[in-house]
């Protein structure tokens, strides 16, 4: 039983439930108190001292998201001795870091320069520490760079990497005037087990942790009159870009995402949804070989349950983790890769255009995907298949170098062809997704009737409970299928790596016996991506995800196999699901790393 | 001078071979009759927080846990103290005895010595030890095991919380409190951890009853305390000591006739000037007597010759060496008391820096996550502000 405890702030009586910390009491009454190693998403640190509060009566100041509340407490929140100190702290934090702002990439976005803009932190403050430091810049990966004398050490970036992806590959090394977050063995990030899901770069207050922008080199390619630039957009850009021009979170921005992006130069403005009601097509084919593999054939080099493979975030964590689990991989490659190999093939043959000259732009939720396009593997066009990948924050960014004013942008439409998309297509910005999606078409493939569920909404996969689980009898199968009669098909979600894990390790055990399993790196789904606007939290990811289902009902299109340039693209160009072609363009394979 | 002349006691030190009776007749007593024994003797925490032990061992009795555990704190970390390594060779059974009635009371199956790492030589004659103590047990029928935890080497290790992470495997930090090892402490359930000397003292209130111990010492510091004096000191050593004694007499007793200042509780205590020594008394009450040691038992003593901006400066680079590094006050604090006062020193900033670095320190005794950096400020300030001449010229 939680009973509730009474206490004053700054004179305001509040009444909260036992366990309530001070913080989120003053928020209650809509008391700011400032944080910075505080995040919703992380287990509460108590390491940076800005949220110090004085208790009336008390000696020294209580750390405000650390200390539960008490019966009968008073609390200052903004008394002389609470401003002068955190100010003093806040000057100690800016003292270790190399503040030179005017040149930072988070200019402007960044938590410390806020709370020292408040405080007024002046030249009067401490001695600077930065030329007594040796620090490390870590250019080396092609998603994250990692910059450690901007870094106030606040730990979210470590409590991030193990908590919500349970890869830890981040920790503190050293103490005292050493200490400082590093990786295994201080190597740089790109040779560890980081998977590049960029969920620390979405929670660093600072500068220290950013991704690698490839903004110039998409200029320089849009200024460049030889080369057809083709942009593609995937799913949750749509429904998060706003958020970093100044609109609410769960603002739908499609529409004028498109006419900015044919405003900024690009020439052929297309839709990674296009290749995402691709996936399903050959996902949703190489499941049901599987079944058949396995149920008919008795053919025990196929492996199940099949996991999704569209989250470049989560192959990476396969591949270092659990590397005997590589063949339980969907071989279909994620939609930017699809697209990018069709890009500089299909397209590029459809447009009379010559591939060599044609410079391949994703805009993704996501940096992991940096890596994934630079992957050896992502050349199947004979060119590398995407050139340059942007987060929706760089999207953001270019739109405002350019000096569009977004909000006032009228709605355009995407170019055709592969830029017609589904419902199902959407929905694979939130986690569970893609499994709907899948099973919108693989139980119509079977049955050729709809999905017994209202209106096409699979609920059970929907939500963001951290792993879900599904069923779908199968009665009355077409003859093809007759195999599947009153097969139970089993189906799993997770989203978050440590999710993941959990959900791979039942499967190691022996312990689930679900035919396929949809894994997205990120908490909720790409819609809370590693390249989403910051900051985020369980609220935003919530906004966002109504927002994704939302577009999918608005669709006059709901299920992948109904999409006609899908329809057109088997006819003309691919023949078949899981054809030649297919494998060619649209299929990969994975490799083992190590644990570390 | 010898040792002979001065006035010592013997409680501690003392060798009784009745472990097994004073252990009979304690383990039979109802547990309210210990613990109440344990608060009317007035015994604190010798590891320097001073918290009176018998409601250290009630509190954690009356919280509920599937598992409880005793931890002896044998970290000694502090740069010159020696005395829990001569307490555990010398008298190692009145420790064990006293984890082994707490382990009754509070009702843990498990206890372990966090022993410092360079007392790794301890290791073999206190297992020794301890199989016949567990023998000893066995016989009084009381289900109770001790093992031995080699500490890491780092100083902070020795703060409680921090302790526990370590021997969790993770890296040593300190928690945030609450909550309180009684509530939450190893592997997040309620642990009593005591320090050595504290422990040894026990054994003696189980033998001769709280009266004994209760009639040494002056008002909120009873009983005896063990210290390690060293620095301007023609005797160094460890010497058991009682409570109230003021600086004038230990220094008149201890001093080699030139000592200017005295260092009460190591890098985290006070430092006296002689102008004070007759006004200060050694005991927990007071300000600069330290309630707060974060361990206690060091004396130094600085005659004339000494610098006592390099006594500061030692200190200093203790501390930045030694912080955890996770919070803010104390990580970037301490490197800022340390270039501050060289700062001066070279005349790179003025005299009046010394203020904003005293406001510093302030701020770091009241923000601090731990123990460590909350004490910075009780030799810092003590130093600065009286000896001040001597930081600038
Ligand atoms: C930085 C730091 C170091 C400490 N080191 C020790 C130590 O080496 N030994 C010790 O007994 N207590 C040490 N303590 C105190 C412990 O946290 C704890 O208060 C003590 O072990 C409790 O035992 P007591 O009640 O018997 O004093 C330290 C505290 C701090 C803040
Ligand atoms: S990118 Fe992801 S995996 Fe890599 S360090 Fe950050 S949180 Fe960990
Ligand atoms: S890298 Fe960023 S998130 Fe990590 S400790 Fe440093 S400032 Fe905090
Ligand atoms: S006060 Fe110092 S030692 Fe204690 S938690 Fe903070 S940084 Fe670590
Ligand atoms: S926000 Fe509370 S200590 Fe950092």
């Amino acid at each position: 039983m939680s009973e509730k405890i009474n206490l004053r702030i700054d004179n305001i009586a509040v009444s909260v439930t036992e366990g309530t910390t001070i913080l989120d009491a003053a928020k209650k009454i809509n008391i700011r108190i400032p944080t910075l190693c505080y995040h919703e998403d992380l287990c509460v640190a108590g390491n940076c001292r800005v949220c110090m509060v004085e208790q009336v009566g008390s000696d020294r100041l209580l750390p405000s998201c650390a200390m539960p509340v008490a019966e009968g407490m008073e609390i200052l929140t903004n008394s002389l001795k609470v401003r002068n100190a955190r100010k003093k702290i806040i000057e100690l934090l800016v003292s270790e870091h190399r503040a030179e702002c005017t040149t930072c990439y988070k200019n402007g976005k960044c938590e410390l320069q806020e709370l020292s803009s408040e405080y007024i932190v002046g030249e009067d403050g401490f001695i600077d520490l930065i030329p007594f430091k040796d620090y490390t810049i870590d250019l080396f990966s092609p998603s994250i760079i990692k910059d450690d004398s901007k870094c106030i050490r606040c730990q979210r970036c470590i409590r991030t990497c193990a908590e919500l992806q349970s890869v830890s590959a981040l920790t503190v090394s050293h103490k005292g005037d050493q200490m400082k977050v590093t990786s295994f063995f201080e190597k740089p990030m790109y040779e560890v087990v980081c998977t590049n899901c960029g969920q620390c770069v979405n929670r660093c207050p600072t500068g220290a942790l950013t991704e690698r922008t490839y903004i110039d080199h998409v200029w320089a390619a849009i200024n460049d009159d030889r080369k057809h630039v083709v942009v593609q957009t995937a799913p949750a850009v749509r429904i998060a870009l706003g958020e970093a021009l100044g609109m609410p979170p769960g603002e739908i921005v499609t529409g004028k995402m498109v006419a900015a992006l044919r405003r900024l130069g690009f020439d052929s403005v297309l839709d990674t949804n296009f290749t995402a009601d691709l996936t399903i097509i050959e996902e949703g084919n190489e499941l049901l070989q599987r079944l058949k593999k396995v149920l008919v054939d008795k053919d025990e080099s196929v492996k199940l349950p099949m996991t999704t493979s569209c989250s470049p975030g989560w192959v990476k964590f396969i591949e270092h983790v659990f590397p005997e689990f590589l063949e339980h991989v969907s071989t279909a490659k994620s939609p930017q890769q699809m697209f990018g190999a069709l890009a500089k093939t299909f397209y590029a043959e459809r447009i009379d255009a010559d591939p060599a000259e044609m410079v391949s732009v994703s805009v993704m939720p996501c940096t992991a995907k940096k890596f994934e396009a630079d992957r050896p593997e992502m050349r199947s066009s004979g060119y590398k298949d995407v050139d340059y990948v942007l987060t929706t924050r760089e999207l953001a960014l270019m739109i405002k170098q350019a000096g569009i004013d977004f909000t006032s942008l009228p709605d355009d439409d995407y170019d055709s062809i592969m830029g017609v998309s589904s419902g199902a297509a959407v929905i694979f910005g939130a986690t569970g997704g893609v499994m709907e999606a899948a099973l919108r078409t693989a139980y119509e493939v079977v049955t050729g009737r709809e999905v017994p569920f209202e209106n096409l909404n699979i609920e059970p996969v929907r939500g963001m409970d951290n792993v879900r689980e599904a069923t779908i009898k199968i009665e009355n199968p077409l003859p093809d299928w007759a195999f599947l009669d009153g097969v139970e098909l089993k189906t799993c979600v997770a989203h978050g790596l440590s999710n993941a894990k959990k959900v791979m390790e039942a499967v190691r055990a022996g312990a689930a016996d679900y035919h396929f399993i949809e894994i997205m790196a990120c908490p909720g789904g790409c819609l809370g991506g590693g390249g989403q606007p910051i900051p985020t939290s369980p609220e935003i990811r919530e906004k966002r995800s109504e927002a994704i289902y939302l577009e999918d009902e608005l669709k006059v299109i709901r299920k992948s196999h109904e999409n006609p340039e899908i329809v057109m693209i088997y006819e003309k160009f691919l023949k078949e699901p899981l054809g030649h072609k297919s494998h060619e363009l649209l299929h990969t394979h994975y490799k083992g790393r190590s644990r570390y | 001078m010898s040792k002979k002349n001065l006035k010592r006691l013997d409680l501690i030190f003392k060798n009784e071979f009745d472990t097994e009776a004073i252990l009979a007749k304690t383990l039979v007593r109802s547990h309210d009759e210990i613990i109440n024994d344990l608060i009317s003797s007035g015994l604190k925490g010798r590891g320097g927080a001073g918290f009176p032990t018998g409601l250290k061992w009630k509190l954690t009795a009356d919280n509920p846990g599937d598992e409880k555990y005793v931890i002896c704190n044998a970290d000694e970390g502090e740069p010159g103290t020696f005395k829990d390594r001569e307490i555990l060779s010398s008298v190692p059974h009145k420790v064990l005895a006293g984890m082994a009635v707490c382990a009754k009371i509070i009702g843990a199956k498990k206890g372990f010595i966090y022993l410092r790492g360079e007392y790794k030589f301890l290791v073999p004659e206190l297992n020794k030890i301890l199989d016949e103590f567990h023998a000893l047990l066995d016989k009084l029928d009381l289900a109770f095991r001790v093992a031995i935890f080699l500490g890491s080497g780092a100083y902070i290790c020795g703060e409680e919380s921090a302790l526990f992470e370590s021997m969790e495997g993770k890296r040593g930090e300190p928690r945030n409190k609450p909550p309180f090892p009684a509530q939450k402490g190893y592997k997040n359930m309620p642990t009593v951890i005591n320090n050595v000397e504290t422990l040894a003292h026990t054994y003696s209130i189980f033998k001769y009853g709280p009266e004994k111990f209760r009639d040494l010492g002056v008002k909120d510091s009873r009983g005896s305390k063990v210290f390690s004096v060293s620095g301007d000191t023609p005797i160094p050593g460890i010497y058991e000591l009682e409570f109230g004694m003021t600086l004038q007499k230990f220094v008149d007793d201890f001093g080699d006739g030139d000592a200017k200042a005295v260092q009460v509780g190591g890098a985290s205590g006070f430092c006296v000037p002689r102008k004070k020594f007759s006004k200060t008394v050694i005991g927990y009450q007071g300000k600069l007597t330290g309630v707060s040691l974060p361990t206690g038992g060091s004396m130094m003593i600085f005659n004339s010759s000494r610098s006592m901006y390099n006594v500061l400066h030692n200190y200093l680079d203790f501390f930045v060496e030694e912080s955890c590094g996770q919070c803010t006050p104390c990580r970037v604090g301490t490197q800022q008391l340390l270039l501050g006062v060289e700062a001066v020193k070279k005349g790179e900033k003025p005299s009046s820096y010394l203020d904003k670095l005293l406001d510093l320190a302030e701020t770091m005794r009241i923000t601090a996550k731990c123990g460590l950096g909350q004490s910075v400020a009780n030799s810092f300030s003590s130093i600065v502000e009286n000896f001040r001449e001597e930081m600038i010229y």
